[in-house]
């Protein structure tokens, strides 16, 4: 199962047509302790580079982008009861979304794991 | 014009510490350490924190009747302000809006006023124009630290037994691991502590004597943010500015009787019509109901849709393990439990008018 990562410090699996989708590590220590995850809901059709949510830390309000064209299948509910979750498992349980993809080729345009450690030096 | 990002004595320290640096008011400051803002936060409350506040300005007014001079600034009773006690106050313009607030002690033979950092160079103006025969220095050589919570007199009382006889609000010269520093029971956490003011060659010295104690650990600007925001303290160029009145900010409580009725200070017009009649606009604390974080700016609205006004300070309250937010809203929506609708993000979030301060304050009177 491969994993790709955006700009925006996504991190995105894929299984099938099913992608899911996180902040990353990196991402998460910027953020400082999250407080509040703001998520669409299941059926929402998401625009590569558009909205998707918005992560509040004590400090500050961070929007999350699409990094791909899509539809919500599945929303970590979790996250509402436990935001701080996004600080200690981003990249494990603390995933934000399952998407339906619709243009599979525009995982094309993400990094690999050595395309984003370069990203973030 | 931009200014080199200015340090203060304890920028070294605040490396050491693994502190996250940021820029603040041209200054560059801890805004958390390793233990992060919720950590720090929660130390503050349950033990004691050492913030270095530094960056605010220290000024020393010498002269005769320093105190009846400054009465001419600010609605505070300064002319009465007895030998080794401080007084929250603040500076009005001639529209009775806010120019900048502060605390000034009389320290005998002088007054120490300590204003905000990112006023000192409009407030030591304004008092060297118009505080005649009054000599005003800026200190440039002393670092400012507080050291906040409820062990804060447990840590600070075992370098400095003096520090234990002082009340809330009540400063005194007195020695701190052989250094002479000034030293005042008062801060800006809602809880009880000191604000200590060391001779700059001494701060990280003095620094580290409490941070030696286990129950004292370093906290930055984030953790000060929420701790004063849960305390429902006014944060200057936040909640009060030029054009918000003392009386609109609900600081009612800093003008002293005599000079609500004698006047006399700039602006008195305007602040002694309010306080007869009242005013169009009030600061009040404000409780979402859902987690999300009123940030400043947003809107409150009533529950029918009407504009009521905006929040100025709004975060995450991590002893009231919520979001909490103040803002001014329509006086006559400004009781406490008045249910209205804050506007994050295009939706409108329920919310309530709740009294100040959000955690109870634990000043030892």
């Amino acid at each position: 199962m491969a994993t790709y990562y955006s700009e925006d410090h996504e991190w995105i699996t894929v299984e099938g047509d099913v992608a899911t989708l996180g902040i990353t590590q990196h991402a998460a220590d910027q953020l400082g302790e999250v407080v509040f995850v703001e998520q669409r809901e299941t059926g929402d059709e998401f625009e590569k580079g558009g909205e998707i949510g918005v992560i509040e830390s004590v400090k500050a309000a961070s929007e999350i982008y699409a990094p791909l064209d899509g539809e919500v299948v599945e929303v970590n509910e979790t996250l509402a009861d436990n935001p701080g979750a996004l600080n200690e498992s981003p990249e494990g349980d603390a995933w934000i979304y399952k998407i339906k993809l619709s243009d599979a080729s525009q995982l094309d345009d993400l990094m690999d794991l050595d395309g984003y450690k370069a990203l973030i030096g | 014009m931009t200014d080199a990002p200015k340090r203060t004595p304890l920028y070294d320290l605040h490396v050491e510490l693994g502190g996250k640096i940021v820029d603040f008011a041209g200054w560059e400051m801890p805004v958390q350490y390793p233990m992060g803002i919720m950590g720090e936060h929660k130390q503050c409350r349950e033990k004691a924190a050492l913030f270095d506040v530094s960056h605010m300005g220290q000024v020393i007014l010498r002269g005769d009747n320093v105190g009846e001079k400054l009465e001419t600034l600010c609605p505070q009773a300064f002319a009465t302000l007895k030998e080794g006690k401080a007084r929250y106050g603040f500076f009005t313009n001639d529209d009775g809006g806010i120019m900048d607030d502060l605390i000034v002690s009389n320290a005998g033979d002088h007054y120490f006023v300590v204003v905000n950092a990112a006023l000192r160079h409009q407030d030591i103006p304004h008092m060297q124009a118009n505080l005649d025969g009054i000599e005003v220095t800026e200190i440039f050589d002393r670092a400012l630290v507080a050291v906040q919570g409820p062990k804060a007199e447990d840590v600070v009382g075992e370098l400095c037994p003096a520090a234990r006889d002082l009340k809330f609000m009540e400063t005194a010269i007195a020695d701190i691991g052989g250094v002479e520093c000034r030293i005042s029971r008062l801060g800006y956490t809602g809880e009880d502590g000191y604000e200590i003011s060391i001779p700059e060659a001494d701060a990280i010295r003095v620094s580290k004597l409490f941070l030696a104690h286990d129950d004292c650990e370093p906290a930055g600007l984030g953790a000060r943010d929420s701790l004063r925001l849960e305390a429902g303290l006014c944060l200057y160029g936040n909640d009060i500015d030029q054009s918000t009145s003392p009386i609109e900010a609900s600081l009612n409580w800093a003008i002293q009787k005599r000079r609500r009725e004698e006047g006399g200070f700039p602006g008195a017009a305007r602040i002694q019509k309010e306080l007869a009649e009242g005013t169009a606009k009030k600061l009040v604390g404000i409780k979402p109901e859902g987690r999300a974080p009123a940030r400043q700016g947003v809107e409150v609205q009533s529950e029918g849709g009407d504009t009521l006004g905006a929040i100025t300070s709004g975060s995450f309250g991590p002893t009231v393990g919520g979001p909490v937010a103040m803002g001014y809203v329509a006086a006559d929506h400004s009781a406490a439990g008045t249910k209205v609708n804050l506007i994050i993000r295009g939706k409108a979030q329920p919310a309530e008018i709740v009294a100040l301060p959000f955690v109870t304050q634990n000043y030892k009177r």
